[in-house]
């Protein structure tokens, strides 16, 4: 102890740290809460409690090393921190000023260690314009998100802009639905206005149903502030005075973030009556969903949101005239809304800059799979998946070759190395067969047979069908049988060209965007993969050797 | 339905079915109309669900109370002070409609005279419903029009049913709701063809089409066209007649279609009655209990058997067709009748097809003049409908009541007959089940006895504790006139006090127990109030 | 009426505003398949046969969802449209067991009628077989599940038009089935065996346990309770074995309740009906001639003096009947001692 002193009275100013500790679902699980008990405790042992403030965060994004800790200023970034580490991380870095070697992350390559996150190949590579205060700010705190500018956008809004005008301002953007169809915002939202109606509502889309996917998680829980400020902002563009915020049970932290954000934002007079002594009022309400994959497609959520069954219906009418209760609704998913801040606080020019023709800002994705770096990653649209796969998420781990990517959840398809260069925005990847949904990427590698993969996934969606339909309901059963067929040697002649045109009948002919999407999967992997499906039909034979019963 | 003739002219339902969809605010009193009339409680529902405001006013738990925005919980028989009170309400509040009022109705002065005796306190202690509850139906009630109210054995069945009847007919008018699509005052008719049966004259003091007996022009004209004198004074009612009967005045009855045994009041009594005569016909399609007491019994046949017509409960007189010859050797009432009249005697019953019959009801009818067979192929037609041209009537009272001005009656609280004593502790009321009509057909049907095969008592759990009575026990029934025995169904659809029958079941025949106490006007009995004892049957 | 114009495989159609494509297309005699659609429900767009093309919208959208609007152009049977009806019919049959015992061989059954229509010739897809137990609980009708294509008709009629909700779906996706609740027959639940389910169901899940197909049907009236329901009595050699509600009429429209639809027959065909006259002998009443029966009634009626006999007719006779039986009691008999139980 007498060591140390001598060393900070040597260095003259005593240096002061802010260390943030991630507070995400993900680092929770590895017992963060525990980690930043014991440091605070350690902290306050070692007098160091008015030099070094601990703060939560949400979701640092990396979670595959978690759970993770930023010391600011220096940036140092500590991954897989553990109990033990917490008096070393104390006395070495916060009271000596010594960099723990030990906790950097590696990188994979060189096996050099990184010590500043910012030079991570994992974020160097990244646009974090969605996700700016993810990991930055105590997501429970709103003086936190104040003092990074938050709801400067709000009271630029009431104080000085018409509804059209921030609709005009939006359309400008060129800002796209993040919920996977990427209707533009601005025009859905000049749709809804145009609905004439005493009454008229918006819904904040978090109910994130794909398995794998854990984007809006994130950013509820790093930032539920901005996705409210966004949400305020819709509403008032609108014209809508109720909002609801439909998140599915299953995330208990988001829903507790949002609650205390919604709490404080009411302290604040950013949602409530007479917002910010304006006249606009708006009330949100959060309502915790059911859990079934279906009920994140908006007309099945807003029957859910009525207290009826969470079926998709038809549209026409679109919830822009006809939505909540009969009344014109405007829903949005949360990236959507949380990108709204920041283009009415930096200009629409700007955001407009970022990105493609087509597609303009960030695409937020959960990388998973055969993935060195699985985590949440934010990239501007038209970034090519070789360098999300390889720069940011260090490529297929094991030796082993990248064999396809899947994007867009489990009705996305099955693209091959072919399309490593292909810019990842909404068109391009409707054109290779695929979809941007809401932000899935699943990395494969060689050792996956993609007729059992399609077969994975056919029997998620179809598990997840509603029943409404029959193209939905009894196709994928179908389909499935026909893939189940197919991995066990079962296979007949013809069944590909029966695969393909069923998956086509389904896709024209089914109500809602899952059954619309369901066939992707098998119907990409034929597309690209055929020889596979060849292999198992006529030669029965798993070329990846991953279907027993074709050993 | 004396009362409605008193304040409107007419007794007839005001509006028609497929208006009743249309209306802003439905009262339901005295009507379990998805047990009765389940079609048009179908359409009542739907209703609702369209945004329809419900009121439901009725001392059991209906299925329509799931649907209502208000349930009014009235004591059995308290209806006209529930009624007073919401119109004290809407006079008090300003509510009513001045300018029908002052146009089309009369004697309002007296009506709003006699609401000063029924303020609040009064109300909710007679009725047992909180002020605040009927206020709020009353605001409902007149604020959203066009208003419909609906209304059925529940408020005709009382010793005080006329008045009942009348306290609805000053609710509607007080607040407009007369002569407009989707408003009016509608009774439910129970049976298939009882609107009819009154329209063409079956009852002691008219002539059909409600031509008064004791009107001398009226007979005249009958007399004229039936080529016989008629006696200028009215009849024995069903109920006088059975009296007479016992006392040995009566000495004779033809019976046509009817099974008075099991579905009148009082059935002992009307046993009794029918025993004591020297002679009594019955005409049927089954061997009824009444017909069982026959010197001679005629097979009639069923309706499926016959051509004619019968006149719903919207006054929508509609063809009956012949689908099946008669069953063995059964003959059409209209043919028997004629048939033991032109024995007697009798001139003008040479008919050879029911479309002669009904030429001749449309020549005497001033509101049937219109309507014949062929004009029915078409579809029903709703009198009045006075010739050949014209549509039918789907509103009464739209220009003018039928009497000229709607009569306002003012009306005084009177307790039912019997109310609960010491040894009769209980109120006993009698219901519909939607699987069973009456007595007779239904019980025919397996399928229908499988659904409901049994008489169950309603008991509430309060009453059922302190008589100690579990679900499923036989529990003896015993009022004043009769006992009858039946399994006990404990819920709390009927209030603490309060025990609820049906009377489709010979087993268990209500009606031994049921008050012949006449309504004074009407001549109804109070079959909805009386008041009875219930124990375990060991 | 707010009217609008559009445009159906050529022909010029107007229609209410609000009127959907497929109220327009039937106005317009233009038959387009439908298994889900009824026009007192909803619509729903589950079997998605109705689909159509559209100029100006994308996909094909089902013609029961959506409205008509003005200068809408849509085509209701191209070469796209009905390939993809064709798989979703196959796709039903694929599930659809081959003994269908409703069938009649013509289109009174929905179902066969749409695979007619479409001309199916082949089976490309996997037979899948089910076996759900059948429920017969119910005294009237039956339930088999193997033949139910999931299309929701009688779960939404039992909410929307009935408003019990006895019923509902039952799980989701492909095991998405109509049950009454917790599983239980439908017997113990609070259905109220009106049958009006049993009507809009398209195959033979829901059926009459009344199998038999009326030769003839005759309309005519309810004859229980005072709404005065229009129907249509199926008659079978000599016998009314079925009723029908009548949709063209604006007393029921169509419905019924269990009464009407399933408690005719049982009474008029019922053994214990009287036959022939019965007179009293010897205290007990036997089996007479009509001349015997009449004779007598009409010979006591005249010993009686007027004030000494009373008619009582029925509420359930027709108007002819009761116009009679007071013309009788008033001419004949010379009183006014005539009343039926009106009041009751
Ligand atoms: C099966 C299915 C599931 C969906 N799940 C989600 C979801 O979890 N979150 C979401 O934002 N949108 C989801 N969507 C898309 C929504 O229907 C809707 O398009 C979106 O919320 C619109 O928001 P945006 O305009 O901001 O993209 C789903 C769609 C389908 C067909
Ligand atoms: S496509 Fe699938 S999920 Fe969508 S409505 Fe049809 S059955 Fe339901
Ligand atoms: S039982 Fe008949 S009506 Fe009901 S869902 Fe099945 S097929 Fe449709
Ligand atoms: S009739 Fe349109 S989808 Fe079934």
């Amino acid at each position: 102890m007498g060591k140390l002193t001598g060393l900070l009275k040597r260095r003259g100013a005593p240096e002061t740290h802010t260390v943030l500790v991630c507070q995400g679902t993900g680092c929770q699980s590895s017992k963060s809460d525990q980690i930043q008990a014991a440091l605070q405790q350690e902290i306050v042992q070692l007098g160091l409690s008015d030099r070094v403030k601990v703060k939560s965060t949400g979701c640092h994004g990396f979670c595959q090393r978690g759970p993770t800790l930023i010391i600011e200023p220096d940036g140092i970034f500590y991954t897989r921190v553990k109990a033990q580490d917490v008096p070393e991380i104390a006395r070495c870095h916060l009271d000596d000023g010594q960099i723990i070697d030990r906790l950097l992350y590696q990188h994979p390559g060189t096996l050099e260690a990184v010590s500043h996150y910012h030079d991570i190949p994992f974020y160097k590579k990244q646009q974090r314009l969605i996700m700016r205060n993810c990991g930055q700010i105590n997501p429970e705190d709103i003086q936190d998100y104040l003092d990074t500018g938050g709801y400067q956008a709000l009271r630029n809004v009431l104080s000085g802009m018409t509804p059209e005008q921030v609709i005009a301002e939006i359309r400008r953007s060129g800002l796209r639905g993040r919920g996977g169809a990427g209707f533009p915002t601005g025009q859905k939202w000049q749709f809804c206005r145009d609905s004439a109606a005493p009454q008229k509502f918006v819904i904040c889309n978090a109910d994130e149903g794909d398995p794998g996917a854990f984007m809006d998680r994130g950013i509820m829980e790093g930032d539920p502030y901005t996705i409210l400020e966004g949400f305020t902002i819709a509403a008032y563009a609108i014209g809508a005075s109720q909002g609801y915020i439909y998140v599915r049970a299953e995330y208990p932290l988001a829903i507790k973030r949002l609650r205390i954000a919604l709490k404080q934002a009411r302290e604040h007079g950013f949602v409530g009556d007479h917002i910010l002594d304006s006249d606009f009022s708006f009330d949100v309400t959060i309502k915790e969903g059911a859990g079934a994959f279906v009920c994140g497609e908006e007309t099945a959520l807003m029957a859910s949101i009525e207290g009826k069954r969470g079926m998709p219906r038809a549209r026409p009418p679109f919830p822009a005239q006809s939505g909540l209760w009969g009344q014109p609704t405007n829903i949005n998913n949360v990236k959507t809304l949380a990108s709204i801040p920041v283009i009415l606080t930096r200009g629409a020019e700007w955001y407009s800059s970022i990105g493609t023709e087509t597609s303009k800002g960030t695409a937020v994705f959960a990388l998973t799979g055969k993935i060195a770096n699985s985590g949440l990653v934010e990239v501007p649209m038209g970034t090519a998946l070789r360098q999300i796969i390889y720069d940011i998420g260090g490529g297929v781990p094991g030796g082993k070759s990248f064999k396809a990517a899947q994007t867009g959840g489990p009705s996305g398809g099955c693209l091959p190395a072919d399309f490593l260069d292909l810019p990842v925005d909404y068109e391009s990847l409707t054109q290779a067969g695929s979809i941007m949904g809401s932000g899935g990427l699943v990395i494969m590698d060689e050792a996956t047979c993609m007729v059992d993969i399609a077969r994975y996934f056919l029997s998620f969606t179809q598990h997840e069908s509603c029943g409404k339909c029959v193209p939905c309901r009894v196709g994928t059963k179908q389909m499935l049988e026909i893939l189940k067929d197919i991995t066990t040697g079962k296979g007949r002649a013809g069944d590909i060209d029966l695969l393909v045109r069923l998956g086509n009948s389904i896709k024209v002919g089914s109500l809602c965007g899952l059954g619309r999407t369901a066939p992707n999967p098998a119907l990409t992997s034929i597309r690209y993969f055929r020889d596979e499906y060849d292999a198992h039909i006529r030669d029965h034979r798993c070329p990846a050797g991953v279907c027993q019963e074709l050993a | 339905m004396a009362g409605l003739a008193t304040t409107f002219g007419s007794g007839a339902m005001t509006n028609s079915i497929s208006d009743i969809g249309g209306a802003r605010c439905i009262l339901a009193i005295g009507t379990n109309t998805t047990e009765a009339h389940p079609v048009i409680g179908f359409g009542v529902k739907s209703a609702v669900r369209k945004g329809t405001k419900l009121i439901v006013a009725n001392p059991r738990y209906i299925e329509l109370c799931q649907f209502a925005d208000i349930w009014l919980r009235h004591r059995p028989g308290s209806d006209v002070a529930l009624l007073m009170g919401i119109m004290r309400v809407i006079v008090d509040e300003g509510l009513l409609d001045r300018a029908f009022i002052e146009e089309r109705c009369e004697n309002f002065d007296a009506l709003e005279q006699s609401l000063t005796g029924f303020d609040m306190d009064f109300v909710e202690r007679t009725t047992g419903v909180l002020g605040e509850q009927i206020a709020e139906a009353a605001r409902m009630y007149a604020t959203n029009s066009p208003a419909a109210i609906l209304y059925s054995m529940g408020i005709t069945q009382h010793s005080h049913g006329t008045d009942n009847v009348m306290a609805v007919a000053n609710l509607a008018m007080l607040t407009g709701n007369v002569g407009k699509p989707s408003a009016g005052v509608n009774p439910l008719r129970g049976h298939n063809n009882v609107q009819g049966a009154c329209d063409m004259g079956a009852l002691p003091d008219v002539y059909p089409g409600y031509q008064r007996v004791a009107d001398p022009q009226a007979r005249a004209k009958f007399e004229a066209a039936w080529g016989c004198k008629l006696d200028p004074s009215p009849g024995l009612t069903l109920t006088e007649l059975f009296g007479a009967a016992r006392r040995g005045e009566v000495k004779a009855v033809y019976l046509v279609g009817e099974n008075p045994v099991l579905t009148d009041p009082d059935a002992r009594h009307v046993r009794e009655a029918l025993e004591s005569l020297e002679f009594l016909a019955v005409q049927d399609v089954f061997l009824t209990e009444t017909a069982r007491l026959a010197d001679v019994v005629l097979p009639g046949v069923s309706f499926a058997e016959k051509d004619g017509t019968f006149t719903n409960t919207e006054r929508r007189v509609q063809r009956v067709r012949k689908a099946i010859e008669p069953v063995g050797s059964s003959r059409p009432d209209w043919r028997l009748t004629c048939d033991i009249a032109r024995k007697m005697g009798g001139r003008g019953f040479d008919f050879s097809h029911p479309r002669q019959i009904m030429d001749e009801v449309a020549s005497l009818t001033p509101s049937y003049g219109g309507i014949s067979h062929d004009r029915l192929e078409a579809g029903g037609l709703q009198w009045p409908c006075p010739n050949k041209e014209h549509p039918g009537t789907s509103i009464l009272h739209t220009e003018r009541f039928t009497r000229g001005k709607g009569r306002f009656v003012p009306l005084e609280y009177k307790p039912p007959a019997e109310t609960a004593d010491e040894n009769y502790p209980l109120l006993l009321t009698t219901g519909r089940s939607q699987y069973h009509f009456h007595a007779t057909l239904t019980r025919k049907v397996s399928g229908l006895n499988a659904l409901k095969p049994e008489e169950l008592v309603e008991v509430n759990p309060v009453d059922a504790l302190m008589l100690g009575i579990s679900e499923g026990d036989r529990v003896r029934v015993t009022s004043r006139r009769g006992e009858v025995t039946a399994r006990a169904m404990v819920t709390d659809a009927s209030p603490a006090g309060v025990v609820s029958m049906t009377f489709h079941f010979s087993e268990s025949p209500a009606n031994l127990l049921t008050n012949p106490s006449l309504d004074p006007v009407a001549k109804i009995p109070e079959l909805k109030v009386c008041a009875v004892r219930v124990e375990k049957i060991a | 009426m707010d009217a609008i114009t559009l445009t159906i495989d050529g022909a010029a159609v107007t229609v209410r505003r609000g009127a959907t494509v497929l109220e327009a297309a039937q106005q317009a005699g233009i038959y387009i398949p439908t298994l889900c659609s009824d026009h007192d429900l909803e619509p729903y767009g589950g079997c998605r046969l109705c689909i159509v093309e559209i100029e100006k919208m994308a996909g094909l959208p089902t013609a029961c969802t959506t409205p008509a609007t003005s200068g809408m152009v849509v085509r209701t049977a191209t070469p796209a449209v009905n390939e993809a009806r064709r798989d979703i019919v196959a796709l039903l049959l694929a599930d659809y067991p081959d003994d269908c015992p409703a069938c009649t061989g013509d289109d009174r059954c929905d179902f066969h009628q749409v695979v007619a229509y479409l001309g199916l010739d082949e089976q490309p897809f996997r037979r899948l077989h089910r076996s759900i137990p059948i429920d017969s609980s119910n005294p009237f009708f039956e339930r088999d599940l193997d033949y139910c294509i999931a299309c929701g008709k009688c779960v939404r009629t039992c909410d929307e038009v009935v408003n019990v909700d006895a019923i509902e779906m039952a799980s989701r996706g492909y095991t998405i089935l109509p049950s009454a609740f917790g599983g239980k027959p439908i017997v113990q639940s609070n259905c109220i065996s009106c049958g009006e389910c049993v009507v809009r169901c398209p195959t033979a899940a829901l059926m009459p346990k009344e199998r038999r197909l009326p030769a003839q049907e005759v309309k005519t009236t309810c004859p229980y309770c005072g709404v005065g329901c229009q129907i249509y009595l199926g008659v079978s050699d000599g016998q009314v074995i079925s009723v029908r509600g009548d949709r063209d009429n604006d007393v029921n429209r169509g419905l019924l309740c269990v009464k009407g639809r399933f408690g005719v027959a049982g009474y008029v065909n019922h053994p214990e009906r009287l036959t022939l006259p019965l007179v009293r002998k010897d205290g007990a009443l036997r089996e007479t001639t009509w001349d015997e029966a009449l004779e007598m009634v009409a010979g006591r009626l005249a010993g009686f003096g007027k004030g000494e006999v009373a008619v009582i007719s029925s509420a359930k006779c027709t108007n002819e009947d009761n116009y009679v039986i007071q013309k009788f009691a008033r001419t004949v008999l010379g009183t006014n001692n005539i009343d039926h139980c009106a009041r009751l």
